[in-house]
């Protein structure tokens, strides 16, 4: 059965400025946040900007914030709400807008270029990669992410400090680090890159990547817990570091991996990092 | 509710071209209701533990052996007899201080440094944030990367105590199914004392081996678990206590309030012990 909603849309332009504008519209059984978008596009608002593209949760492209709360519009059903309800939306906060429900990004694909990439052994070339399912399976998970940002969008330690972004990477690329330090054929040590040039000390594990992913991905538990834990390894336990020291054995098998290359050596640069883009900086 | 002086998601010179939404949060939903619980549990337990832990009475009860986990283990001469398992090597201790010193710092640090309860207070104490989506209240945010938190970093050192503790709570737990026979010798018995301390222990255990530290040491921090693959076997276990650590933290700051009142209503002579054997 269908019936008539109350909506109130943020519409501005990059500015920032804008206002909750209301509308009511018609909404049918079935329906999502984003077809309803799309019904206000069609019949009162035809220049309301909005970014969508598969309609399926899987593309990561229509991220807004709906009555508050970080969502994807294509996967927030109706009958989730009542129907008296008046239903917000808004853009993602942490992004400067460019119109309406659009928002710029770039700081993400920034901090995407700031992580190196992949580093596999020296001498052995793409299509001589042997790895074991047990070893992949745990980095596995991270690669289920869309990139909607939405967990870079709710963690706090951007969305409510701006002056954060130059030294936090967010969650999203926390877990690349990790998913990177997991990967059973990656030599290139990052565990101390990641305290030191991408803030994972600044996560503060209060857990909101993990409830606004769509993807349900354990980013808390499965990687930034984790990796503070491997960071904890190099840079914070005495006994680990003596054990090291005394046996000498992730050097060597480093060293075994990689030719001559010690810990204390970040490893194979590979080509990356990429030199960030001429985007400008971050946040700007 | 909805503003605060400080509005982050506000745009100005720090925050250029954010949509200008000057509300702190758009949320409709109850977001305070889960900070303001966890609120009163943790400082409903701090209370109580503080309290108890300088009590300095009514935490043994000797002919079943019952011992308070707060008062575990006692090696002080100023410990009521029969209460230290492991002898009394430290001198009397002043009324203020209290009688498990050497174990209730470690315990103290395991649980403030643990990553579930960081979680829960830094919503529940210090709005960092309150809720997901909700602005914080702070202007300046520098997380864990500064003195004092640097210190989350030493939890699994806490961890390393508490494995230890655990040890001697079992100890405990079983040394307490001797009850005295009315002519004084040992015997064995149950009663619901025991019931409450085995699934206390139960619980310690629990929340010690699904800690993140835990899961970190026994496997996580291997690259290849291919070349290891009973360390591997371990590190699944954990793992899958390790979903359940909030459940667990909040048991055992139920089981371990639940377990010292009932040893003290014994100890004090305010209730009897329910006997089931002996």
């Amino acid at each position: 059965m269908g019936y008539r909603a109350k909506f109130e849309v943020w519409r501005g332009d990059s500015s920032g400025e804008g206002a909750l504008q209301p509308f009511d519209v018609d909404v049918e059984e079935g329906e999502v946040v984003l077809d309803i978008v799309h019904r206000l596009q069609a019949t009162q608002a035809g220049d309301l900007a909005v970014r969508w593209n598969c309609k399926a949760g899987k593309c990561g492209s229509c991220s807004a914030e709906v009555n508050g709360r970080p969502r994807l519009m294509c996967m927030t059903r109706m009958s989730t709400f009542e129907e008296n309800e008046t239903i917000t939306i808004t853009p993602l906060r942490t992004f400067p807008v460019i119109r309406d429900l659009v928002t710029d990004v770039d700081f993400n694909y920034v901090k995407a270029r700031e992580v190196p990439s992949f580093a596999p052994p020296e001498g052995v070339a793409p299509g001589e990669y042997r790895m074991s399912q047990v070893d992949v399976d745990r980095p596995q998970e991270f690669r289920k992410c869309i990139e909607c940002y939405l967990c870079q969008n709710t963690c706090h330690v951007v969305r409510d400090h701006e002056d954060n972004k130059p030294e936090f990477a967010g969650p999203r690329y926390l877990m690349r680090i990790a998913e990177l330090d997991m990967h059973p054929l990656d030599v290139r040590n990052r565990k101390e890159d990641a305290q030191e040039e991408h803030g994972l000390g600044y996560c503060n594990i209060t857990k909101c990547c993990t409830e606004v992913c769509p993807e349900h991905i354990k980013i808390t538990d499965n990687a930034l817990i984790p990796m503070k834990e491997r960071v904890v390894d190099r840079k914070y336990d005495p006994l680990v570091w003596l054990g090291k020291k005394i046996f000498k054995r992730e050097e060597l098998e480093q060293r075994e991996a990689t030719g001559q290359r010690s810990l204390d050596d970040a490893g194979p640069e590979n080509g990356s990092p990429l030199p960030a883009d001429s985007i400008g900086p971050v946040g700007s | 509710m909805t503003t605060t002086a400080h509005d982050p998601g506000a745009p100005s010179a720090e925050n250029p071209g954010r949509a200008d939404i000057r509300a702190r949060t758009l949320r409709r939903d109850r977001w305070w209701l889960a900070p303001l619980v966890n609120a009163l549990g943790l400082a409903t337990f701090v209370v109580y533990a503080t309290i108890r832990s300088f009590w300095g009475s009514a935490y043994y009860v000797p002919e079943y052996h019952y011992l308070s986990p707060f008062y575990s283990p006692c090696f002080s001469a100023s410990c009521v007899p029969g209460s230290s398992h492991f002898g009394t090597f430290l001198p009397e201790f002043p009324a203020w201080l209290p009688l498990a010193l050497l174990s209730l710092p470690f315990l103290l640090g395991f649980r403030v440094t643990c990553y579930y309860y960081r979680k829960s207070y830094y919503r529940a104490f210090w709005a960092s944030p309150p809720a997901c989506a909700v602005a914080e209240p702070h202007g300046k945010y520098t997380g864990e990367t500064r003195f004092p938190l640097i210190l989350q970093n030493a939890h699994r050192y806490f961890f390393y105590m508490a494995f230890l503790i655990s040890l001697i709570n079992t100890y405990d737990m079983v040394v307490a199914f001797q009850s005295d026979a009315p002519d004084g010798s040992g015997r064995f018995g149950i009663g619901l004392g025991n019931v409450i301390l085995l699934v206390n222990v139960i619980g310690l255990w629990l929340y010690t081996l699904s800690c993140h530290s835990c899961r970190h040491i026994t496997g996580g921090r291997l690259k290849h678990f291919s070349k290891h693959p009973v360390r591997y076997r371990i590190w699944t276990g954990v793992s899958a206590l390790n979903t359940r650590h909030m459940l667990f933290a909040w048991i055992t700051i139920g089981t371990l309030i639940l377990t010292d009142l009932y040893i003290m209503l014994v100890a004090s002579g305010t209730i009897s012990d329910l006997r089931i054997v002996n």
